[in-house]
């Protein structure tokens, strides 16, 4: 008699968390080349937690596909500009945060600026910090713009007589108008999230004047093109040169690719991991996170994928080679001069997309 | 007195169809009406409601949150009321992006149509005179592609047209300059014409083979040259055929999006893309519905259209 009922006490005890506990599963969206090959799996080892991992290169996929609802993901890594839209409209969820122990990893700095896009750090933790900046075929670049050329300004990109001397061997643009345009601005000296008409045009006639000489608007292509020499000059984001950089040397074929924060300043980009409201693992979701906050966990990625991340014990465990990279760890100077994109209005979204569609297409 | 009445049938053991099909019967409803019935749920459930809720989308507002649009039907202390927003359709004349976009989308669809017709031709009639144990192998062939994904049937493309692609090695080998072919209009000819050949080659296939050889051996022998014989006998009569291909090819070509994202550049102006970007973008979803109500007219006239053509074919 005790003893069934000792194990039907047991039983219960036994169930109980179960119940509680979600299926051991965790739907991951990020974006293209943005992990280490082994974090996943050691993840998975660690956790028992079996991941789906999907992966998208631009943003407004993900906006898209939390806007329609019951996406499936637990996790999405959005941009700071379009996660802060998402947590106005109420897409993302608050995150838990006594579940996450290795907060306090974070650099403060980092935080602060982050919070600019979700207050008090509510939804959601800084992943990689990176810029977007150009990446060019040194030795092509070198020979259409003689060896006196400036390879350290925007110049390369904007001054239409350079770039036409380089639409020979292919330009290319991310095909991403609030990035852009922001940095068309910025170049113009002006505010790089100004909603003003005026300076909206200002960069919309900039633009018309290099237009003939881009090839392509993409956001992703531009890394196997620059890598096998395809085209010689790419507006891109940092990681993702970096990559094209490592798979042209990797293919030795003679081509170098160089990464180039111009000494005008760069759009700096945080990517946050952040929760879907209707996330059906929230849980799972907050263990990642916080394995993803451990600093060797995130020192292998940054390690890997080329992009700083604001983990500060991480710093010991990223390579020597990485740190010392001023396009990825870049120096006090270049951050003084680097800006934040910020959410634009619905309004000026619609705006900036149309005059976007007419840059590209002359309609 | 129980001796069995030979003229009472022993009754019948029903099976459960039977009873299924009499109840149906009951109701007036047939095992033919039956047979129609599903195509028409089919109809109903894949494009009809779906066609619907685009619909709707295209008459709301765009807003920000979860949907991102307007509600059609608000409730307010009892009463429901519809609202409509008529000015996404207004902006599709009043803006000249759309308009231009349509008919570069039925420009390059219809040129890419030509060429596909052009190339698809000669090979169906290859095939439809080929002897009878080479047909199949040859059929065989020209479907073989579909056995790769679509997406990476583009991507191979590339592999040929860039800087340093095949056809490029292969002009360099006689010291010709690389071409740029990659990122131009040239790019999505290709590229249309190359996934979409075996729609074209397939109906023309099966006419060209139905055709009665004897026509052909009358009209040799009444004196029509070769190219006569062509022109006025094989082509009419294939011309149910060239418009089926046609149509195949011509209608998912005005919407395509991959294509012309992965080899065409900046200027190849596409619905299929305008869409993309009032979608993701511009985050307009009821903007981009009506983009897309607009341009299933745009498809529906020219089906119309050919749809009657052929019918005046088959008539006559």
């Amino acid at each position: 008699m005790k003893k069934s009922l000792a194990i039907a006490l047991g039983a219960v005890l036994a169930a109980s968390p179960a119940i509680a506990q979600e299926e051991p599963v965790l739907n991951v969206y990020n974006w293209s080349d943005y992990i280490a090959e082994d974090t996943i799996a050691n993840f998975e080892a660690e956790t028992g937690i079996k991941v789906n991992y999907d992966v998208y290169d631009n943003n407004e996929i993900v906006d898209a596909k939390l806007l329609a609802g019951n996406s499936g993901y637990d996790i999405v890594v959005p941009s700071g500009n379009f996660l802060e839209r998402q947590i106005q409209a109420g897409l993302i969820l608050e995150l838990d945060k006594s579940k996450l122990t290795n907060l306090g990893n974070l650099d403060p700095a980092v935080m602060a600026t982050a919070a600019n896009q979700d207050p008090d750090n509510a939804h959601a933790v800084p992943y990689m910090i990176n810029t977007i900046g150009l990446g060019y075929n040194t030795a092509k670049v070198t020979e259409a713009l003689g060896p006196d050329a400036d390879l350290e300004s925007w110049d390369l990109l904007f001054k239409p007589e350079v770039v036409e001397k380089l639409a020979g061997c292919g330009v290319a643009v991310l095909d991403s108008p609030s990035e852009v345009m922001g940095i068309a601005l910025h170049y113009l000296g002006l505010d790089p999230n100004s909603e003003s008409e005026e300076d909206l045009a200002a960069a919309e006639a900039l633009m018309n004047s290099i237009k003939p000489s881009i090839r392509y608007f993409h956001s992703s292509q531009y890394i196997d093109d620059l890598g096998n020499g395809e085209i010689c000059l790419a507006l891109g984001y940092s990681g993702d040169i970096f990559i094209a950089a490592d798979a042209a040397a990797a293919a030795g074929q003679g081509v170098e690719v160089t990464y180039l924060i111009p000494k005008e300043g760069a759009a700096t980009l945080f990517d946050f991991l952040a929760i879907p409201a209707d996330a059906p693992h929230p849980e799972n979701a907050h263990a990642f996170i916080n394995y993803i906050l451990e600093p060797e966990v995130v020192a292998a990625i940054t390690n890997y994928v080329f992009y700083a991340n604001p983990n500060l014990p991480a710093l010991e465990f990223v390579d020597e080679a990485v740190k010392s990279n001023p396009g990825i760890y870049p120096p006090a100077e270049t951050i003084e001069k680097a800006f934040v994109m910020q959410a634009h209005s619905p309004d000026y979204e619609e705006v900036l997309t149309r005059t976007w569609t007419r840059i590209k297409t002359g309609q | 007195m129980t001796t069995h009445d030979p003229t009472i049938p022993p009754p019948r053991r029903l099976k459960p169809w039977n009873a299924v099909e009499r109840g149906l019967a009951r109701v007036g409803i047939t095992g033919r009406m039956l047979v129609l019935i599903a195509p028409l749920i089919w109809l109903l459930v894949f494009f009809l409601v779906p066609l619907a809720v685009v619909f709707g989308i295209s008459l709301t507002s765009k807003q920000f949150g979860r949907p991102p649009y307007t509600p059609l039907l608000t409730s307010e202390e009892g009463t429901v009321q519809l609202t409509l927003h008529l000015n996404n359709y207004i902006r599709l004349f009043t803006d000249n992006l759309y308009v231009a976009a349509y008919l570069s989308s039925i420009r390059i669809a219809a040129i890419a149509t030509i060429i596909t017709l052009l190339v698809g031709y000669p090979m169906a009639y290859a095939i439809a005179r080929a002897p009878d144990r080479w047909r199949n192998i040859l059929l065989m062939l020209v479907v073989l592609p579909f056995f790769t994904s679509f997406l990476l049937r583009v991507y191979a493309l590339t592999g040929f047209m860039r800087g340093n692609g095949v056809i490029n090695q292969f002009l360099g080998l006689f010291g010709i300059e690389p071409i740029v072919m990659m990122q131009t209009d040239f790019a999505v000819y290709v590229g249309i014409v190359y996934t979409y050949l075996p729609f074209m080659i397939l109906p023309l296939y099966t006419t060209l083979v139905k055709l009665d050889v004897s026509l052909f051996e009358a009209s040799a022998d009444l004196g029509a040259r070769p190219i006569h014989t062509f022109l006025f006998v094989t082509l009419p009569l294939s011309l149910p055929g060239i418009i089926a291909g046609s149509m195949l090819v011509f209608i998912p070509a005005i919407g395509e999006f991959v294509i012309p994202s992965l080899l065409g550049g900046p200027e190849t102006l596409m619905i299929g893309r305008v869409l993309w970007d009032e979608f993701f973008s511009a985050t307009n979803w009821p903007r981009a519905s009506a983009v897309a109500v607009a341009m299933l007219l745009v498809v529906v006239v020219p089906i119309m259209l050919l749809q009657r053509a052929q019918g005046a074919v088959v008539e006559k």
